[in-house]
């Protein structure tokens, strides 16, 4: 028995040229370059305005110059002097870099469980629908609220604490519920765990059941599923989740704002302050730093796994 | 390489889906070391009897046993069965060799060994050159025959294959089919095949169970189901026959046993109603008294020696100890 088994069915390669002859034909063979960037055009111009330009803007402020009380066109590099030689730069990058993994792996470990569930022990379809769309209900509401909705719950007074006293766990209210880290992560956690959630349970959804039954033969546990066949290849929906939560939290500002009590900071406060201040040039600076520091952490991510096959 | 084979045994095997029946009560010998298709149309349980004995379904009623002892219970690994599945289900994220190697990875075998046993497999498929692939760079022959491979390197005593040809081309049909002959030969085990199709049961197995409605319609040697089948069902199922209705009851005639000639007396009449053209043979179709179609396969040489045409008053014949009584 040979290696290759080429038998190619004869009939249809002619097929596909005669349509692909009628194709060019219709279109005229030398424009067909240019009628597909035609066609793109729209959503070009779009990309153009609303994402390159903006940004452009933003590199092009951070180079200006500003004072007190004005801002002054001109290249200089004095606002990346100023935050690159400053520690509290890094004492904040590292801040938004601990919010992020710790919420990162938080959601991770939620989100996975959930897609799981849904996705291997939920036989019926309609239930499958049915819990997801349980999932998303918390987004019906503005984030700000489902945010704000936690501190009559965490405060000094709050829920949490009169229960856990009434129950005689604690003496006295706990004071690190609200206002803390703690509260900046659970938050995170809780806005943020659908977006891990909904690309996981869709790689998920694709894993060929037979697979797991293949495995079973082959005498694997369940966790040896798991771990040999289901999270290999639920990684592309891992990956874009990672990219989704990472971003988020990188991005925030209000949150921490919020939860923290303003007593934490994270980039995105550096820059709302800044603008508060009117210090426009700085916070682009910060910004195109953000940007950077985002794009590398996704560069890196996007090199162990490719996630074209979920496109 | 061959195994002390053990006998394969269904006893009353049952499976139920709620109210819905989709085996009932079966109760099958398979002889040791032999090539069985189990053949009937979709749903008619032929699967789900499959994966029973796999054990990636439970049986509801009943006991396989398996060298005497009752596996209807024990993990698919621990059955000495190993399944093909009809898609091949080959991990997408794993080499060729590893996929293979997937059950010693899983028994805990250091990677060394394994990969030096997956190796040998591979070699038995001819596909050693190909190990560092992956699955979808495969061909579907090839990916087929890792499939086989890596059910094949658990030693199974019982080689169980669903649908395993019906996912690739005829002319790569043919060939697997002589692959999967000369490997169960090679092997000495019993291979379990699930097919739809009567011309691979024929031409693969040496014992064919029918299956109809949940049940076991008839099984045998290839040769005895194909002359000698037992009811209406198999004789259609299996092709090539005719049923007729007479007065004494209802007959199976092969096709190729009846002959055309003119309207004399002692032949039955008939008029043509189709003609197909098969190469080696013509089928002549003609409908005789009570509208009953006949289908005569006439050698090609002597249709042309005297060719018909739809609307022609012909008669048949045939030998009369071709004729088979049929039960029910």
């Amino acid at each position: 028995m040979t290696v290759s088994s080429k038998t190619g069915v004869p009939g249809i390669s002619p097929g596909i040229k005669d349509v692909s002859r009628a194709r060019a034909k219709l279109s005229g063979t030398t424009s067909t370059g240019f009628k597909s960037l035609l066609m793109a055009s729209p959503l070009i111009a779009v990309l153009l305005f609303f994402l390159v330009l903006p940004i452009g803007m933003i590199v092009v402020v951070s180079f200006w110059q500003a004072t007190e009380f004005s801002i002054i066109p001109a290249f200089v590099l004095e606002n990346y002097e100023f935050l690159l030689g400053s520690d509290v730069t890094y004492r904040v990058f590292l801040n938004t870099l601990k919010y992020a993994v710790i919420t990162w792996v938080c959601t991770l470990l939620i989100g996975f469980a959930v897609a799981y569930f849904l996705a291997f022990h939920v036989r019926s379809l309609t239930w499958q629908i049915t819990l997801f769309l349980l999932c998303t209900i918390p987004f019906w509401t503005s984030n700000i609220i489902r945010m704000i909705s936690w501190i009559p719950f965490l405060g000094r007074n709050g829920i949490a604490n009169s229960t856990l006293i009434s129950l005689g766990v604690i003496e006295e209210p706990v004071e690190w519920l609200l206002f803390s880290d703690f509260a900046v992560i659970l938050a995170f956690v809780h806005l943020y765990t659908l977006f891990m959630i909904v690309p996981i349970f869709n790689t998920m959804m694709r894993i060929d059941h037979s697979l797991i039954e293949a495995a079973r033969d082959a005498g694997a546990s369940g966790a040896q599923i798991l771990w040999n066949v289901i999270i290999p290849l639920s990684k592309p929906g891992i990956m874009i989740g990672t990219i989704f939560v990472l971003t988020l939290v990188m991005g925030d500002f209000i949150t921490v704002r919020f939860m923290s009590g303003s007593q934490s900071a994270n980039v995105g406060r550096l820059i709302s302050n800044d603008v508060a201040l009117l210090q426009y040039p700085s916070a682009a600076a910060t910004a195109v730093v953000l940007l950077l520091t985002v794009l590398i952490v996704i560069g890196i991510l996007l090199r162990f796994v490719d996630i074209r096959k979920e496109l | 390489m061959s195994h002390a084979t053990k006998n394969l045994e269904l006893v009353s095997v049952t499976k139920r889906y709620g109210d819905a029946v989709a085996v009932d009560e079966i109760s099958h010998r398979f002889s040791p070391g032999s090539y069985a298709c189990l053949l009937g149309p979709s749903g008619c349980g032929k699967s789900s009897t499959l994966r029973m004995i796999a054990g990636h379904e439970s049986t509801t009623e009943g006991a396989i046993l398996l060298g005497g002892q009752d596996i209807s219970h024990l993990p698919p690994a621990k059955r000495g069965t190993a399944m093909m599945f009809q898609n091949y289900a080959l991990f997408p994220h794993l080499s060729v060799i590893e996929n293979v190697a997937f059950s010693l990875k899983i028994a805990g075998v250091g990677r060394r060994e394994r990969h030096a046993k997956a190796t040998e497999m591979l070699d038995l498929v001819d596909l050693a050159k190909l190990s560092g692939r992956l699955p979808d760079q495969l061909s579907g022959g090839q990916q087929q025959r890792v499939a086989l491979a890596r059910a094949l390197i658990t030693r199974p005593q019982v080689l169980l294959l669903d649908e395993p040809l019906s996912a690739l081309d005829p002319f790569l049909r043919v060939r697997m089919r002589g692959e999967l002959r000369r490997l169960q030969r090679e092997l000495g085990i019993t291979f379990v095949h699930v097919t739809h199709g009567q011309d691979e049961a024929l031409s693969l197995a040496d014992e064919i169970v029918v299956m109809n409605a949940a049940r076991i319609e008839q099984a045998g040697p290839a040769r005895e189901v194909f002359n000698a089948p037992k009811t209406d069902f198999v004789a259609r199922f299996i092709g090539n026959h005719n049923v007729v209705a007479l007065p004494q009851g209802a007959f199976a005639i092969r096709s190729d046993a009846v002959e055309l000639t003119e309207q004399v007396s002692g032949a039955i009449e008939a008029v043509v109603t189709q003609i197909e053209y098969q190469g080696t043979h013509v089928a002549v179709t003609s409908r005789m008294s009570g509208d009953q179609n006949v289908i005569a396969l006439i050698p090609d040489h002597l249709f042309f020696e005297h060719p018909t045409n739809p609307g022609d008053h012909v008669g048949l014949t045939w030998d009369e100890t071709k004729m088979h009584k049929l039960n029910g």
